[in-house]
């Protein structure tokens, strides 16, 4: 008790964040919490034609239009399933709302700057341009994501400017 | 004691707006050879109720303007002053210059002290006398000119009340007499000293202004819910009833306020309510607004004895409420709706078992949401009047600074649009209406030489026409040379050719940057402009049309959405999936045989309806759902009409009839082809809302395709 005290305000000294930690497969990934409005289950979207597979389509999220991502698909994992268990957590990005969808939201933490390390180079699904870092905590390799930037990414192609990026290059 | 003025500062400005407005649509109607005395005096009234209020407020260069002007335009309206044209002009202006000084009281921008002095020495020196007095028209008693034409109108209401000491300290209440007096006669029967415990003021008012007119001027001066305004109406006949005592006569008149009308006829003077400090109303006039709640509601209270004028007639039947709150309404009636929608459907899953109270009820709560809907989607509405009448202006002034000789001709002012849609289409229309002048319509010389009468029209025309409201503006100038753009669009290494269509050529003027104008001008010509225009409309879910023919005249037609939120739809079925087709564009839906359906260049399928081959986009290849059925005879065929190009679009199964709120879908996500918005379903699933257009031009694609495949 003393300790996490003890923890929590050496944190809040240090200028440290809250993130919101979720699971995709195997992997832990941690996302500003500041962004994520709130966590729901999952319905059943409405369809959106000719849009890539990871875009699962929109839903009513009490009377806007949000659409919504699947995480899963996007970083094509092996088990994708929608069970009455299945999270959504809806983000605010770039001015918008967005869902996500993923296999579980874990925790929330603390991280100071010191804590999260620069991550290597490697060939992930994500581009490492959407890592901010690699943080430990309790033995648990926490991927630190800048969801706002890969959201607006023209591979995810959630937003126009970005689309056109695409079909320039297709 | 005193009430805060700045809280009516708004209604203020908003009122001053309202009749600068007025004022300068009368001024552009107004025969300068033969002006109208009616309009006159309209334009007369328009500025002195400027400066009345502007007194009252307190903005001192306002009223000192505005009294400029009015003394220019009384002389004119008494026939002293011959009006010219260049009068109009520098009325014009100061209705400009007082528009800017308005600004600057609200804090937008800041007003030019140069500019306003060298207006008011123009407008003395059109007056060209001796400047007039304070209130020219109290040398003339019972003021000549209105009281003449409009003597049947003419009310006479008696006023009670206790000026505020705001309006004591800024002498509001001589300046209110004596605007008064200038549309009729006042008859000051009770002024307080300064020195008086009691401060109430009773003023007799004939007038040719409205009940409402007078009761708003009242809330201004008056302390809240401390005054009375009583209709006399029939005052020439109770005069000789006797009931009244000759009451308190009020000897210092005269001398405080120097310019009071005489004929205070002594038999007339209502005594009656003199000693009524607490504003008590008598009993025999039960349905005066003394109490003040009463009071508060004052704008409107039903006169006892209705008079009106002809001007005043609609201030008291409307109120003012932010757009804000309308907005609000509006969300929530979507929202209700909604609500309707699902309950009305979850009844269905029990049809067979719901009580008939239940069921009756769910059916009125359905009629009762949808007539609420439309009254409050009614409230948003406003006639396009209030778009068109900043034309005339403008193409005043660009037809004169070109030289040119234009007339403006206005058809469908009160055609109902979206308050929305009301203020970003002004710009758009704006832009096409300089266009037409610069470009479209000739010099007059030129139209002479072309057989034409020197002065040129252009048209605005509004009106409805489906789901649609249609704004055009035709001109019958030049018409838009086809070579000439084609030229321009090569010069600036757009893809063009010969070959193409007339109207695609036409569209090229929407290219950003394209201008066919040798010289820029400050009117038009740096081809900035045309391709804001297409933008913007369709930005507002419309589009732009050109019609042209050359030395006839060009004629460009803005089709726009009735309004932005709500939409009479059908919903079809593909697979597991539900659509929304706008009802307006659905002409009929039918089950084609096996023999109606043809194919062309072996790729697109032609439908026959009634003897005409219609192509066939088929809604779950579009959008690579799987359909219910095999081929085209099982479905149902739903013939869309997308702006006069008609498409058989082929889905599963019809399913109903819904009003739907149009939902954004970029406002989270981004554009989809082929869909033109979302909404929200009873069962509070999404539905996509097809765009028509985009299916029919696919459909043309297509076409296009298998004919060059053919071919």
């Amino acid at each position: 008790m003393n300790r996490v005290q003890q923890r929590e305000s050496e944190a809040v000294r240090n200028d440290s964040r809250e993130y919101l930690t979720f699971t995709l497969g195997e992997e832990e990934y941690a996302i500003d919490i500041l962004k994520v409005q709130e966590i729901r289950g999952y319905d059943q979207p409405t369809l959106i034609a000719n849009t890539p597979p990871f875009i699962k389509g929109v839903i009513n999220l009490r009377g806007i239009i949000v659409p919504i991502v699947d995480l899963r698909l996007k970083l094509n994992l092996p088990r994708v399933e929608y069970t009455p268990f299945t999270v959504v957590i809806i983000l605010n990005v770039a001015g918008r709302v967005v869902g996500a969808v993923v296999d579980s939201v874990s925790d929330v933490l603390r991280l100071t700057p010191d804590e999260i390390r620069t991550a290597p180079e490697f060939s992930g699904a994500f581009d490492t341009r959407y890592i901010v870092g690699l943080a430990t905590v309790d033995d648990r390799m926490l991927i630190v994501t800048d969801i706002e930037r890969l959201m607006r990414s023209s591979e995810m192609a959630l937003l126009d400017e970005a689309v056109e990026q695409e079909e320039g290059g297709a | 004691m005193a009430i805060d003025m700045s809280q009516f500062f708004q209604i203020f400005f908003e009122e001053s707006e309202e009749h600068l407005a007025t004022m300068e649509s009368l001024l552009l109607e107004l025969d300068v050879a033969q002006p109208d005395p009616e309009q006159l005096n309209a334009i007369f009234r328009a500025a002195h109720s400027i400066k009345g209020s502007a007194g009252t407020f307190g903005f001192a260069d306002l009223a000192e303007t505005t009294h400029v002007l009015e003394n220019v335009l009384d002389r004119i309206r008494k026939g002293q002053l011959a009006l010219r044209a260049d009068m109009v002009d520098v009325f014009l202006k100061a209705g400009d210059v007082l528009r800017g000084m308005l600004a600057a009281h609200q804090g937008h921008g800041s007003s030019d002290p140069v500019a306003v002095a060298a207006l008011c020495t123009t407008l003395q020196q059109l007056e060209s006398g001796p400047p007039a007095t304070v209130a020219p028209a109290a040398d003339t008693p019972a003021a000549a000119s209105p009281s003449e034409d409009s003597v049947a109108t003419m009310g006479r209401y008696l006023l009670r009340f206790v000026p505020t000491a705001h309006a004591v300290t800024s002498n509001a209440i001589p300046q209110l007499l004596d605007e008064w007096r200038e549309q009729g006669t006042v008859e000051v029967l009770r002024q307080p000293l300064a020195t008086d415990d009691d401060l109430t003021w009773e003023v007799r008012v004939s007038t040719s202004q409205a009940r409402s007119a007078l009761s708003e001027v009242l809330e201004f001066v008056a302390e809240s819910g401390r005054w009375q305004l009583l209709d006399e109406g029939a005052v020439e006949q109770a005069a000789g009833f006797g009931l009244f005592d000759a009451g308190e006569q009020i000897t210092a008149v005269e001398s405080v306020v120097p310019d009071a009308a005489g004929g205070i006829e002594e038999g007339d003077g209502f005594g009656f309510f003199s000693p009524l400090p607490e504003l008590t109303p008598p009993t025999l006039l039960p349905s005066s607004p003394a109490s003040p709640p009463a009071a508060a509601a004052g704008r409107t209270p039903t006169p006892p004895v209705p008079r009106r004028s002809k001007q005043g007639g609609s201030a008291d039947s409307s109120i003012r409420v932010s757009v804000e709150k309308v907005d609000q309404l509006i969300n929530l009636v979507g929202e209700l709706v909604i609500t309707q929608a699902m309950l009305l459907q979850s009844s269905l899953q029990f049809a067979e078992t719901l009580p008939e109270t239940l069921h009756t009820g769910l059916i009125q709560l359905e009629r009762n949401t949808r007539d609420l809907q439309e009254s409050v989607m009614s409230i948003r509405m406003l006639p396009i009047s209030s778009v068109f009448s900043r034309f005339p202006r403008v193409v005043r002034d660009v037809s004169g600074k070109l030289g040119k000789q234009v007339e403006l001709k206005t058809v469908g002012e009160a055609t109902e649009l979206d308050k929305g849609l009301i203020e970003q289409i002004a710009d758009p229309l704006t832009h096409l209406i300089r266009n037409s002048l610069d470009h479209g319509i000739e010099m007059p010389e030129a139209r002479l030489a072309a057989g034409k009468p020197a002065q040129g029209t252009i048209f605005l025309r509004a009106f409805h026409q489906g789901g649609n409201i249609v704004i055009e503006v035709e001109d019958d100038g030049a018409g838009l040379p086809r070579e000439r753009i084609l030229q321009k669009a090569r010069e600036r290494g757009l893809p063009v050719s010969d070959a193409m269509s007339d109207n695609e050529v036409y569209h090229l003027i929407f290219e950003p940057g394209f201008s066919t104008a040798d010289v820029v001008s400050d009117v038009s010509g740096r081809g900035v402009g045309m391709d804001v225009v297409r933008r913007n409309i369709q930005g507002l879910g419309g589009r732009v049309d050109i019609e042209s023919e050359p030395g006839v005249g060009t004629c460009m037609r803005v089709r726009l959405p009735l309004t932005l939120a709500i939409l009479d739809g059908m919903s079809v079925a593909v697979g597991d999936q539900l659509y929304i087709l706008p009802l307006a564009c659905v002409l009929e839906s039918l089950q084609a045989t096996a023999q109606d359906i043809r194919t062309m260049g072996n790729q697109t399928h032609l439908v026959q309806v009634r003897g005409e081959y219609l192509p066939v986009v088929a809604l779950h290849e579009m959008f690579n759902l799987q359909s219910a059925w095999q081929d085209f005879s099982q479905g149902i065929m739903v013939v869309l009409d997308a702006d006069g190009v008609r498409v058989a679009l082929f889905v599963d199964a019809l399913v109903g009839q819904h009003q739907v709120v149009i939902k954004s879908l970029e406002a989270n996500y981004r554009k989809v082809n082929g869909v033109a918005g979302a909404t929200i379903m009873g069962d509070g699933r999404v539905a996509l809302i097809l765009d028509v257009t985009a299916i029919a031009s696919m459909a043309r694609k297509e076409i296009k395709k298998s004919r060059m495949g053919g071919g």
